[in-house]
């Protein structure tokens, strides 16, 4: 009785003896009917893409009999912690989810998303090759862009004639152009530049040739500290000072903030994408602004821009598959991107739908020049997740903006940091 | 003590965990197994991919713990940690203390208006305090700049500032704690003892400090050490006010260090080695504490 007890105690404390694993995700199943769920990512001002998406649902709903669409808005801010919950537990999971591209490699390795054939879509061959590449990781496509985003230059027409200024021809004019107008204009920012605006920052590196990590032998090892990133850090850095945006007000700030700085009026320039348009015209700065592709290290040069957008996948773990990659086909379609574009002003992935809304709405020209001159992209690992999550970049740039740290310091923690990160 | 005493309560142990049994289950499943599996957690390579099954379990043993101990950064934010907490602690236990001596002296209106302003900022849930705070002590639009005429100072900038607003904060919240509790110590002080003092020629300073005292000791012990542990972990306030630790890093404190470096950025194993270290340094606080009064004073 003793030993049969002692026998149960122990396989019971042997079989704990490892942490809990939910096993290999079931590949799913592929049945027709049903409620297809969707997650989307929540907007500041979400009326329009609700509107879009409820035409998309209908139109599904009534193409498939006995087939209903839940469609559930995440936030942005925590949407790691709900895909992680849905990759842990794909019963909670959605069938379909939009998802942000630099997330794509960590939601891959952590078993979240199916691969996607897109064989048999004649859309898919108009969709950018170099923006479908975000939504690849070794060469498998897992998500379709949806849309991207591009940033680009935007600055005050008022200030820059009343001041009798032109737009930065260089990435180095832009510093001291920036100070003129902070000198006599006070109240302004010259540039609204954030400490913790990575991908307003990551243009000045790769413009001078730097970038953040370089593959070497399939592995990735950081490029942050060279001297050429070093050299793009050094010219971003310099924009958060007190001279042109004084580290107390923008050290803190990311990209949303930056914006937000010049959408109130307080800023004469910032680095913008093409998705803040809408927001921007229904601000302080409304009808004073225009926008420049974001200058390069030579005069005529285009600082190559950070590729963001955001995909549309099928999650691995879906009940019905079929239906799912049917409904990402419509949503992601031609047709709702367009839609998407008048509503939300999302740029479409799609060549000739892109081309079509760039010929109508000349304010786009920017940034399709941009986009057209290369784009760049963070590195596709899981371990990028990781680098983002630590505030790896973020850290480096407060650090030299506004802890007085010496950027050669600042710069070799970073890519011990990362390439710790990266050999996980 | 003689022995026959010993005896009866050893006689008396016996029955009294009997009686204890079902609130000691009920503790060991609510609280040793979560702190198994902790434990059990630091000791793998435990990331979003072991959870999800598409990599394989590798045991490192003191793995995590040789990375976060060689880490100086680690060393830097436990350092900061101690010292918020230390400061937040004495803040708390001063404000609590003093509110309830003020307390056992104004009239009933003047308490209760007291109690209900400390009952509210009790009653205010962290994430929605730290934010009220953060309206308040805004930039630009904050009253409390407006107050000052120092519109564009920015609280939540310069470290020690920042540390200094969230610190206040913490206080803030935490202190009705105290003062309820002290306040109700101080009530429950029979009158004839404070009576028998005066008579035997105790001042108010001779009262306070050789019977009010040391009658509150136990409920003293009680709210510093749930103080201590409370202020060790604090997450919401730095994580909210100074928007996940501050410029570069500097007003981290290691909750939030831990959620930054290890569950964030999936790396759980890691992260549970963290929190492993702040429990036992938590047990070590606390057992220290109470050898050192046991040591200065009779028994609790």
């Amino acid at each position: 009785m003793r030993f049969a007890a002692a026998v149960v105690v122990s396989a019971v404390v042997l079989a704990g003896c490892a942490p809990v694993q939910s096993g290999s995700a079931p590949s799913g199943g592929d049945e027709r009917s049903g409620q297809l769920r969707v997650w989307l990512f929540d907007e500041v001002n979400r009326g329009p893409k609700e509107a879009v998406v409820k035409e998309a649902v209908t139109a599904f709903e009534q193409a498939h009999q006995g087939v209903t669409v839940d469609v559930q808005y995440i936030q942005v801010q925590t949407r790691a912690e709900r895909f992680k919950a849905a990759f842990s537990d794909p019963r909670s999971a959605p069938d379909v989810a939009e998802f942000g591209n630099t997330d794509l490699a960590g939601y891959v390795a952590g078993g979240g998303f199916a691969e996607l054939d897109l064989g048999g879509w004649g859309e898919a061959e108009d969709l950018l090759p170099a923006v479908l590449d975000t939504g690849k990781v070794d060469g498998k496509v897992y998500g379709v862009p949806w849309y991207v985003g591009v940033r680009a230059l935007y600055y005050r027409t008022d200030v820059f004639q009343e001041l009798n200024l032109r737009p930065p021809a260089t990435l180095d004019e832009i510093a001291p152009l920036a100070r003129r107008i902070r000198a006599a204009k006070p109240d302004l920012l010259g540039i609204s530049a954030g400490g913790k605006y990575t991908y307003g920052a990551m243009p000045f590196v790769w413009a001078n040739g730097g970038d953040i990590a370089r593959e070497e032998g399939g592995k990735y090892v950081s490029a942050i500290d060279s001297a050429e990133s070093k050299a793009g850090l050094r010219q971003y850095t310099e924009l958060i000072a007190d001279d042109i945006c004084p580290p107390a007000q923008c050290a803190g700030n990311g990209g949303d903030a930056s914006v937000e700085a010049f959408r109130a009026g307080k800023a004469a320039m910032v680095v913008g994408g093409d998705f803040n348009r809408k927001s921007v015209d229904a601000s302080a700065a409304a009808g004073k602004y225009a926008v420049v592709p974001l200058p390069g290290k030579e005069a005529g040069e285009i600082a190559p821009a950070f590729a963001g957008g955001n995909l549309l996948g099928v999650m691995r773990g879906s009940e019905r598959k079929t239906l799912a990659n049917e409904f990402l086909r419509l949503l992601g379609g031609k047709e709702y991107q367009r839609r998407m574009f008048d509503a939300m002003g999302n740029l479409p992935t799609f060549g000739d739908v892109q081309a079509e809304v760039a010929r109508a709405n000349p304010v786009l020209e920017p940034f399709i020049a941009t986009l057209e001159a290369g784009t760049r992209f963070v590195p596709v690992t899981p371990n990028w997740a990781k680098i983002d999550a630590q505030a790896v970049l973020p850290t480096l740039l407060q650090q030299v903006a506004a802890g007085g740290e010496d950027l050669d310091k600042a710069a070799a923690a970073a890519a011990d940091q990362m390439n710790a990160a990266f050999a996980s | 003590m003689d022995k026959s005493v010993l005896r009866t309560a050893k006689g008396d142990g016996r029955i009294a965990f009997a009686y204890l049994a079902p609130a000691l289950l009920v503790l060991v499943g609510l609280m040793g197994y979560p702190i198994y599996q902790l434990v059990l957690i630091s000791l793998f390579d435990y990331g979003q991919e072991q959870v999800s099954g598409g990599a394989p379990l590798t045991f490192l043993g003191a793995g995590n713990y040789a990375t976060l101990l060689s880490d100086a950064r680690f060393w830097s934010v436990l350092g900061q940690t101690v010292g918020f907490a230390a400061v937040c602690v004495a803040g708390t236990l001063l404000v609590g203390a003093a509110l309830a001596v003020l307390a056992t002296r104004v009239r009933t209106w003047a308490r209760m208006v007291l109690f209900l302003a400390a009952l509210g900022a009790w009653a205010t849930p962290a994430v929605a305090g730290s934010t009220i705070w953060l309206f308040l002590f805004d930039a630009n639009l904050g009253f409390v700049n407006e107050v000052l005429g120092t519109t564009g100072l920015s609280w939540t900038y310069d470290k020690w500032m920042a540390f200094g607003l969230v610190a206040a904060q913490v206080i803030w919240c935490s202190f009705p704690f105290v003062l309820v509790t002290l306040y109700a110590g101080i009530k429950a002080i029979p009158g004839e003892v404070l009576e028998a003092a005066e008579l035997d020629g105790a001042g108010a300073v001779g009262t306070a400090t050789k019977v009010i005292l040391p009658l509150l000791r136990p409920l003293l012990v009680v709210v510093t050490i749930q103080s201590i542990i409370w202020d060790f972990k604090v997450f919401t306030q730095i994580y909210v006010m100074t928007s996940g630790g501050g410029i570069a890093g500097r007003n981290l404190v290691l909750n939030v260090y831990a959620y930054q470096q290890a569950f964030a950025a999936s790396e759980y194993g890691l992260g549970a080695s963290i929190g492993v270290v702040m429990t036992a340094l938590l047990l070590l606080v606390t057992l220290g504490y109470l050898r050192a009064l046991r040591r200065s004073g009779e028994a609790l």
